[in-house]
C-alpha cells in the first residue's frame, strides 16, 4: 500500500448497508443491495464490476443524485464519520462539490459544449464560495495547473470541443478538486480515453491522492486499471460486493469464482483499457434472491449456492462471499 | 400492420384519456359531416328555400319553416345548425382530399429523392426546403390570388402549400433506411429497384407520414377557414365554416354573437381534436418507444 | 468565415432571382392587366398606346427583363387602385406591421420561454400539463377565430379595449409612444402572438427536458450548483440557440400571419393592403409585396445563420477557414 495510511483513523468516506432500488413496470429492481465499504484519507478504492452491476448507482447514491424512479431505501453514508445520507436537499447541495465531488465517464458529455471551460469551473467555485467572478476564474486556473494542464489561463477561455479527450477529463478532475473535497467519486473516468493518456491520468490521480489526502472511489469495469492504481478493491456483482481486500491480494489470489473469471479475463501482457471479454451467461436481475447470484453462471455452483453464502476470511482484510471459494497454494 | 401491432398500438393510445376523447370527437364530427344531408333540418345551399324574414334569428326561435333554429340563423336566413353541418362536410371534403393528394405527391417526391439521390435528390429537396421556409398561408394566398376562387382552386392551393411537409418527412425516413446495409444488399441482387422501394423504403416512411397527414388535415381545415374568412376561399352560395364566421363577424359588434360563435366552436373543436389525435399518434408511432 | 458568408449571400441572391421569375410569371402572365387598367370605353388607339407604354407587346422574356430592371432600381410601378408608386405605398404600411409583429413576438417570448422552461423542468407537474394544454390550443386554433373571441370579450362584452383600428402614430410612424396607441395594439398583438407562444412553449420544453437529462447537468449538480444556476446557466445557454433561430425564422412567418390579424382588427398594415390588393386585382402591389416579403425572409434566414455561427462555438470553428 502506498501512502502509509495511519493505523485506524476515521475513514474519509464510509458506506454501510446501502440499498438503492428502482421501481419499474416489471417490479422493484435492487440495483444496490446492501453495499458497505470504507476509504481512508488519501486512499484509492477500486469498485469493480460489469456494467449493470450497480457500481455507478452506488456513486450516485452517495451524492444523493439518484433520479426517480430510483430511490435510496436504506443505508448510512458517513463523511469523516458524519452521517450525510439523510440530509435535506439544501444541505446535501452544499455538500456536493465541496466535500464530495464526482467525475464522470465521458468528458465530452459532462462538460457543456456551449460554455467556456472557465465559465463552468467558475460556476462550480461560486456554488460554494462567495467570491468575485475574477477570483473564481483565478481559482479555476490554479486548479487546472494542479492537474498538469499547460498554460491554464488560456484553457479557461476554450470551449470543451477545442480540447482533447484527455485534456477534458483533466478539466473534469480539476473541477472536482476545486474545493479540496474529502472524497472524489470517479465513475469510469478513463474508459473513454486511449491507453497512453489513461496512464498519464492514473499517475496524476495517484499523485493527487497522496499529496492532497483526498479519498478516491474509483469505479470501473476494468480490473487492469485498478490493479495498478487502487489500494483496495471491492468486486461488485448484481448489486452486492462479493469480494474485497487489498488490491494486490485480490488480483494475485482471487477467491470468488466471479473475481477469478474477471482476473482470468485480463489477458496476460494486457493492454490497460481493453474491455473485459464477456462472461458466459448474462447478469441476473438483482433482488429478492438470498442465494449467491453468480450461481447461474458459476462453474463451481452446487445446490447449496441457493442459500446465503458465508463470508470467507483470507487474512489482511481479504474476504469473499462464497460457498466454494477458490483455493490458492500458499 | 398486423392485428397484434394494432392492439398494442391501441393499448398505448388509450393511456391518454384526453386523446381518447379527442378521437371520439373526430369520429362524431366525421359522422355528422357524412350524414349532414339526412340530419340537417334545412338545405342551406338551396337559395330558394331561404327566407329573409328568418334572418339573424337568435338561438331557439322558431322560423317560418315551422321548426326551431337551435343555433339561430345567419344574415341570409340560413338555419345555422344546418349551415354548420354542411360547412363541416365541405371543409372536411376539401381538407381531406387536399391532404391525401399532398401526401401522395409529397411522399412520391420524397421517396424518389431518397431512392435516386444524386443531383436529382439534392435539387428536389432544396426546392422543398425553400418552400418550407415560407409560411403555408403565404403560399396559399399567392395561389388563390393567381388561380381565383372556387373549390378546385382552393384544393390546389392547399396541396401546393402542404406537399412539401410530406416530401421532407418521407425523404428523412426513407434516406435513413436507404443507408442501411440490407438495402444496399437488396439493391445488389437481381430484385428490381421498384420492389426495394415498395417493400422496404415505403413501409418505413409510413408511421411518420400518418402523423404528418393527421396534423396537416387539421392545418388544411384551419387554412381553408382562414382563406374563406379573408374572402379568398369559396363563393358565398356554398358557405364553409370560415365564411360563416366571416359573415357573422359584422353582426358580432352589435351583439348577435351566435352567427360567428357557433361555427367557430365547431371549427375549433374539430381542429383541436384532430391535433390531439395527431399528437397521441406521434407518441404511439414513435420508433424510439417500440422495442 | 468570409467565404461562408459570401456563399450564403450568393445563394440568397439566386433564391431572389428564381422567386422574381416565379412571381412575374405567376402574377403578370396570368390574366391581362390591360383589362383592369383601361376603361372599357377607351378607343382601340388609346388601348394600343397603353399596351406599348407598359411593354405588353414585347415577348415574355423581354417583359421580364424590363420588370427586373425597374425592380432593381426600386421601381415596382404604380398601384392600379391608389395611383401612387407601389414601393412608397407598401413602405408607408410597413411600420404598422413591424410594430405589430415585434410586439407579438415579444409577448410570445416573454411568456413562452419561462412557461416552457417550467414545463420541461417539471414535466410531470399538473401545472406543466396545463401549460402544455394551453400550448396545443395556442397553435391549433385558427388565429382569426381567436381574434374574434378576443374582440367579443374585451371589446364587445367588457368594453375595455377598442375592437379595431390603430391609435395615433408618432416618431418613425409607430403608435407605441402613447397609452392610447397601446390600447389599440394590445389585442391584435396578443392575437398574433398566440401561435408562436404555443410553438415556443413546445420547443423550449423539449429543449429543457433534453438539457435537464444531460450528463453535463448531472455533472453541474454533482458540483453542488444550485438549481437556479443549473437552469440559468446550462439550460438557458443551451436552449438559447434554437430559440434565437426560431425567433428569427418565425418573425418572417409572423409577418405573413399578420395578414389575418390585420384583417380581423382592421389594422392598417401591409397584410391588410395585400388582401385588399388581391380582391381588387391590384397586380403591382401584389408583386411588390411578394417580392419584398420573400426578400425579408431571405435576409432573416441569412441573419439567423450568421447569429447561429456566433452563438454556437462548434459551428464557429467549422465555419472558420
Amino acid at each position: 500500500m502506498s501512502g502509509a495510511s495511519p493505523v485506524r483513523s476515521l475513514p474519509a468516506l464510509e458506506v454501510r448497508g446501502l440499498r438503492t432500488q428502482f421501481a419499474s413496470r416489471g417490479g422493484i429492481v435492487h440495483a444496490v443491495d446492501g453495499v458497505s465499504f470504507a476509504i481512508g484519507r488519501g486512499e484509492i478504492l477500486g469498485l469493480v464490476g460489469e456494467s449493470g452491476s450497480g457500481k455507478s448507482v452506488t456513486g450516485f447514491s452517495i451524492l444523493g443524485l439518484v433520479e426517480p424512479p430510483g430511490r435510496v431505501v436504506e443505508g448510512e453514508i458517513l463523511l469523516d464519520g458524519r452521517p450525510i445520507g439523510h440530509l435535506a436537499a439544501g444541505a446535501m447541495r452544499r455538500l456536493r462539490g465541496a466535500q464530495v465531488a464526482m467525475v464522470f465517464q465521458d468528458p465530452l458529455m459532462t462538460l457543456n459544449p456551449v460554455l467556456r471551460i472557465g465559465t463552468q469551473m467558475a460556476a462550480a467555485v461560486r456554488a460554494h464560495d462567495r467570491v468575485s467572478r475574477a477570483a473564481a476564474w483565478d481559482r479555476a486556473g490554479q486548479a487546472l495547473a494542479t492537474v498538469g494542464i499547460p498554460s491554464p489561463r488560456e484553457r479557461l477561455d476554450a470551449y470543451p470541443h477545442q480540447l482533447s479527450g484527455g485534456m477534458r477529463q483533466r478539466v473534469a478532475i480539476a473541477t472536482a478538486l476545486l474545493h479540496s473535497p474529502k472524497a472524489i467519486i470517479a465513475d469510469e473516468p478513463t474508459t473513454a480515453l486511449d491507453v497512453s493518456i489513461q496512464g498519464q491520468i492514473l499517475a496524476e490521480v495517484r499523485r493527487l491522492a497522496d499529496s492532497t489526502g483526498t479519498a478516491f472511489l474509483w469505479i470501473t469495469h476494468d480490473l487492469a486499471v485498478v490493479s495498478s492504481l487502487a489500494d483496495a478493491i471491492c468486486v461488485m456483482y448484481a448489486g452486492r460486493v462479493v469480494e474485497r481486500g487489498p488490491a494486490d491480494a485480490v488480483i494475485a489470489a482471487p477467491r470468488h469464482p466471479y473475481t477469478v473469471a474477471l482476473v482470468g479475463s485480463v489477458p496476460s501482457g494486457h493492454a490497460p483499457g481493453e474491455r473485459l471479454p464477456q462472461l458466459a451467461g448474462g447478469l441476473p436481475p438483482p433482488g429478492g434472491d438470498p442465494g449467491c447470484l453468480f450461481r447461474t453462471r458459476c462453474p463451481r455452483a452446487t445446490t447449496v449456492c441457493a442459500t446465503p453464502p458465508p463470508q470467507g476470511d483470507f487474512g489482511a482484510g481479504h474476504t469473499a462471499l462464497c460457498h466454494h471459494p477458490v483455493e490458492h497454494a500458499a | 400492420m398486423n392485428a397484434t401491432a394494432l392492439r398494442e398500438g391501441w393499448a398505448e393510445y388509450r393511456r391518454s384519456p384526453v386523446a381518447v376523447l379527442a378521437l371520439l370527437v373526430v369520429v362524431a364530427v366525421v359522422a355528422l359531416a357524412l350524414l349532414a344531408p339526412w340530419i340537417a333540418p334545412q338545405d342551406p345551399y338551396n337559395q330558394a328555400g331561404l327566407d329573409l324574414f328568418d334572418a339573424r334569428l337568435p338561438p331557439g326561435e322558431t322560423g317560418s319553416g315551422g321548426y326551431v333554429h337551435w343555433l339561430g340563423t345567419d344574415n341570409a336566413g340560413r338555419d345555422l345548425l344546418s349551415a354548420i353541418l354542411y360547412g363541416l362536410r365541405l371543409s372536411l371534403t376539401i381538407s381531406v382530399t387536399a391532404g391525401l393528394v399532398a401526401l401522395v405527391v409529397g411522399a412520391a417526391i420524397g421517396l424518389a429523392a431518397a431512392y435516386y439521390g444524386g443531383w436529382f435528390g439534392a435539387l428536389a429537396m432544396r426546392v422543398v426546403d425553400l418552400q418550407l421556409s415560407l409560411p403555408a398561408i403565404l403560399l396559399a394566398l399567392v395561389m388563390v390570388a393567381m388561380l381565383g376562387q372556387g373549390v378546385p382552386q382552393l384544393m390546389l392551393a392547399l396541396i401546393a402549400a402542404q406537399y412539401a411537409y410530406f416530401a421532407r418527412t418521407a425523404f428523412g425516413a426513407a434516406s435513413a433506411e436507404r443507408r442501411k446495409d440490407y438495402i444496399e444488399a437488396a439493391l445488389s441482387t437481381p430484385l428490381s429497384g421498384g420492389r426495394v422501394l415498395l417493400r422496404h423504403l415505403l413501409p418505413n416512411t409510413l408511421p411518420p407520414l400518418i402523423v404528418v397527414v393527421t396534423v396537416q388535415i387539421a392545418t388544411a381545415i384551419s387554412l381553408e377557414a382562414t382563406l374563406s374568412f379573408l374572402g379568398l376561399g369559396l363563393p358565398i352560395t356554398r358557405p364553409s365554416l370560415g365564411l360563416l364566421i366571416a359573415n357573422g363577424f359584422q353582426f358580432m359588434l352589435s351583439g348577435r354573437y351566435w352567427i360567428s360563435v357557433y361555427p367557430g366552436i365547431a371549427l375549433m373543436l374539430t381542429v383541436l381534436a384532430i391535433n390531439l389525435v395527431g399528437d397521441q399518434l406521434r407518441q404511439v408511432l414513435n420508433p424510439r418507444r417500440r422495442r | 468565415m468570409l467565404g461562408f458568408f459570401l456563399g450564403r449571400l450568393a445563394q440568397a441572391a439566386l433564391v431572389m432571382l428564381v422567386m422574381s421569375v416565379l412571381v412575374f410569371l405567376g402574377v403578370y402572365a396570368i390574366g391581362n392587366p390591360i383589362d383592369v387598367l383601361i376603361d372599357p370605353a377607351a378607343s382601340p388607339g388609346q388601348r394600343l398606346a397603353l399596351i406599348q407604354q407598359y411593354g405588353l407587346d414585347l415577348p415574355l422574356w423581354q417583359q421580364y427583363l424590363r420588370f427586373l430592371g425597374s425592380v432593381l432600381q426600386g421601381d415596382f410601378g404604380n398601384s392600379f387602385v391608389f395611383r401612387i408608386p407601389v414601393l412608397s405605398l407598401i413602405l408607408s404600411r410597413l411600420p404598422a406591421t413591424l410594430e405589430l409583429a415585434t410586439t407579438a413576438m415579444l409577448i410570445a417570448t416573454l411568456l413562452g420561454v419561462p412557461l416552457g422552461i417550467w414545463a420541461g423542468y417539471r414535466p410531470q407537474a399538473r401545472s406543466s400539463k396545463a401549460i402544455m394544454a394551453v400550448s396545443v390550443i395556442g397553435f391549433s386554433v385558427p388565429t382569426f377565430w381567436v381574434g374574434l373571441l378576443l374582440i367579443l370579450f374585451f371589446a364587445v362584452e367588457f368594453r375595455w379595449l377598442p375592437s379595431g383600428g390603430r391609435g395615433p402614430t408618432g416618431a418613425l410612424g409607430l403608435s407605441i409612444w402613447s397609452a392610447e396607441g397601446w390600447t389599440f395594439l394590445l389585442l391584435p398583438a396578443l392575437n398574433l402572438s398566440l401561435f408562436k407562444f404555443g410553438l415556443l412553449i413546445r420547443l423550449v420544453r423539449a429543449g429543457t427536458e433534453e438539457v435537464m437529462g444531460s450528463e453535463h447537468v448531472r455533472f453541474a449538480r454533482a458540483q453542488g450548483l444550485p438549481e437556479r444556476q443549473v437552469v440559468g446557466l446550462h439550460v438557458l445557454k443551451n436552449i438559447g440557440i434554437p430559440i434565437i433561430t426560431v425567433f428569427g425564422l418565425e418573425f418572417g412567418s409572423t409577418l405573413a400571419f399578420a395578414v389575418v390579424t390585420e384583417t380581423v382588427f382592421n389594422w392598417p398594415g401591409m397584410g391588410k393592403l395585400i388582401i385588399e390588393s388581391i380582391t381588387a386585382l391590384d397586380r403591382p402591389v401584389m408583386v411588390a409585396y411578394l417580392i419584398l416579403v420573400v426578400l425579408l425572409f431571405v435576409l432573416i434566414n441569412l441573419l439567423v445563420e450568421l447569429t447561429y455561427g456566433f452563438l454556437d462555438p462548434r459551428v464557429r470553428v467549422k465555419g472558420a477557414p
